[in-house]
């Protein structure tokens, strides 16, 4: 496994860059890992984000955009507009959280 | 008496009845199913019936043959599952307690979930899909006087049952367009919410090249958001137009999943994916398609998954633990046009390879490469459908995945 180090800290990635170490995030490295895909955080990403963080521990998997508008409460619509063309991609990627499978 | 309770006939609820019939005890066990319909259709032939490849008669036979004597058939709608007191209640307000409940109600496609799908006034004029009986009845027609123009393959969302089956109707669709002289005077089009052909990259190569060799232009990360008229428009606004759409709609699980408690936001239930228990009971199963396992939904996954669930739950009703672990094994036949067809074989762990099946290095199939072989396996499978894997008899084909006979090409 890759280990990269961004702002001093050593965090574990895949080959696309996804932690693979759910213990290694951070707000702070959120932020970075947001500006280094053109993504600025506001409360709106925020309110995603921690969805995707929270629901990740309880379910051991990465939340589809599905599942995010349904469980989550914020319209796909939105999703697609905070996180433009990738949303699930790139919010898995800032959130800290592997790929998601995108199912077989 | 012991109460087993199996929801759906459909092809895991068959095998696994049929299966069990035969290991457990008829004094002690009494094993009843309950289907909302009289006939049971086999699904893989839906692909050919638009094509006329298939008479609509050789795709269904009436449930009640297919089960065995001494499985109980009930004809009914299953309105909720009550899990805290172990009785499943229909619509019509009967109620059947059980000791051990099969949930194997599978997945169906839902237009109603896609805004102006059913209710923009297209649907079976110019919207098809063909993953119902009656849909792909319908497309027949409407693909004989389909005479130019555009054609879009498309899928909503994943995941849907047999993954490759769209992609097998554009292979098709560009055969059947050829031989009529039309191919010239059509844009050919696979709409998808995937990055590309497949997940999985090696497939994902070889698949997309096919689409590349036959000028099928692809649209990836296309996730729906609404029909409007004859355009598709994505949640990024993304616009393609068609004169003819073959949809696959949104896959969900039945409404009483959901309605029970049981069900994720697809109304899948969420199981153990190696004994397929349903997390947080220890009586209640989900077998085929109805549950959340990442592996394909297909007919081939319900068949080695009730292999190994079938040992499983004789020793669970016994008190014993489980000793069987299911692999996330399916195997699929992609159909590819002119006669030829290609074969994938994967699990939860290892993505589809190339190489031969079932005997290393003979075959008679080849994974990941187009032949004819590969075509008429899958034209032989519906007799195997029908005559071994429904009535539950052993088929010679291991339930776990094996690396014999693959290879992983090199970096
Ligand atoms: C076009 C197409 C092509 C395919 N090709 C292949 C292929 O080549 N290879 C392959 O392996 N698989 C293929 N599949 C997939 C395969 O058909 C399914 O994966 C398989 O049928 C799943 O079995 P199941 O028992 O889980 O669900 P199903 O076979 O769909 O059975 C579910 C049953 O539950 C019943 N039911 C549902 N809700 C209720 C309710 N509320 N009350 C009462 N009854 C209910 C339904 O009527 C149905 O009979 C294909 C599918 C399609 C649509």
């Amino acid at each position: 496994m890759p280990v990269t180090t961004i702002d001093g800290h050593r965090i574990h990635v895949d080959e696309e860059g996804f932690l693979t170490s759910y213990d290694e995030w951070s707000p702070e490295l959120a932020e970075r890992l947001a500006a280094q895909i053109g993504v600025t955080l506001t409360d709106a990403h925020w309110k995603a984000l921690t969805f995707l963080r929270q629901d990740y521990a309880r379910q051991g998997e990465t939340a589809t955009l599905r599942r995010v508008s349904t469980q989550g409460g914020i319209p796909v619509k939105e999703l697609f507009t905070l996180f433009p063309k990738k949303p699930a991609k790139k919010m898995a990627y800032i959130a800290g959280l592997p790929k998601p499978h995108g199912c077989v | 008496m012991r109460r087993l309770l199996v929801l759906g006939a459909g092809t895991a609820g068959t095998m696994v009845v049929n299966k069990l019939r035969r290991r457990l005890n008829r004094d002690q066990w009494r094993i009843t199913v309950v289907e909302e319909r009289d006939r049971h259709f086999y699904q893989p032939g839906f692909l050919f019936l638009p094509f006329r490849r298939y008479a609509p008669k050789q795709v269904s036979k009436p449930t009640e043959r297919l089960l065995d004597d001494s499985v109980e058939l009930i004809r009914g709608q299953i309105w909720q599952v009550d899990a805290a007191h172990d009785r499943v209640v229909l619509s019509d307000g009967c109620e059947l307690p059980y000791d051990y409940l099969v949930i194997a109600t599978g997945v169906r496609p839902r237009p109603d979930q896609t805004p102006g799908m059913l209710d923009g006034g297209q649907w079976r004029r110019s919207i098809f899909d063909f993953y119902t009986y009656d849909g792909a009845v319908a497309l027949a027609p409407a693909l004989d006087r389909f005479d130019g123009g555009r054609l879009v393959v498309h899928i909503t969302d994943m995941p849907i049952k047999c993954p490759v089956a769209p992609l097998e109707f554009a292979f098709l669709a560009d055969d059947f367009l050829r031989r009529r002289g039309l191919r010239d005077r059509v844009d050919l089009t696979y709409a998808t919410p995937l990055p590309g052909a497949f997940t999985k990259p090696i497939a994902a190569a070889r698949l997309g090249s096919m689409l590349d060799e036959r000028k099928i232009a692809v649209e990836p990360d296309f996730l729906v958001e609404r029909v409007d008229g004859h355009k598709l428009v994505s949640y990024d606004e993304r616009e393609i137009p068609f004169d003819l759409l073959v949809t696959v709609p949104l896959n969900v699980g039945a409404e009483f999943v959901a309605r029970s408690g049981l069900g994720d936001e697809l109304n899948l239930v969420p199981v153990d994916r190696h004994t397929l228990l349903a997390t947080g009971y220890d009586n209640i199963f989900a077998l085929g398609d109805a549950n959340d396992i990442p592996t394909s939904k297909a007919g081939s996954v319900a068949h080695f998954a009730a292999e190994v669930f079938t040992a499983n739950f004789v020793e669970h009703a016994a008190g014993r633990p489980m000793t069987g672990s299911f692999d996330g094994h399916a195997n699929c036949f992609v159909e590819s046009g002119h006669g030829k067809g290609l074969l994938i074989d994967f699990n939860y762990d290892t993505e589809p390879l190339p190489g031969t099946y079932p005997v290393p290095g003979l075959g008679p199939f080849r994974l990941l490469r187009e032949t004819a072989v590969n075509h008429w396996g899958k034209l032989a499978f519906r007799w195997m459908y029908w005559h071994l894997l429904l009535p539950g008899r052993p088929v010679p084909l291991p339930a776990h995945m094996s690396m014999a006979g693959k290879n992983r090409p090199e970096e």
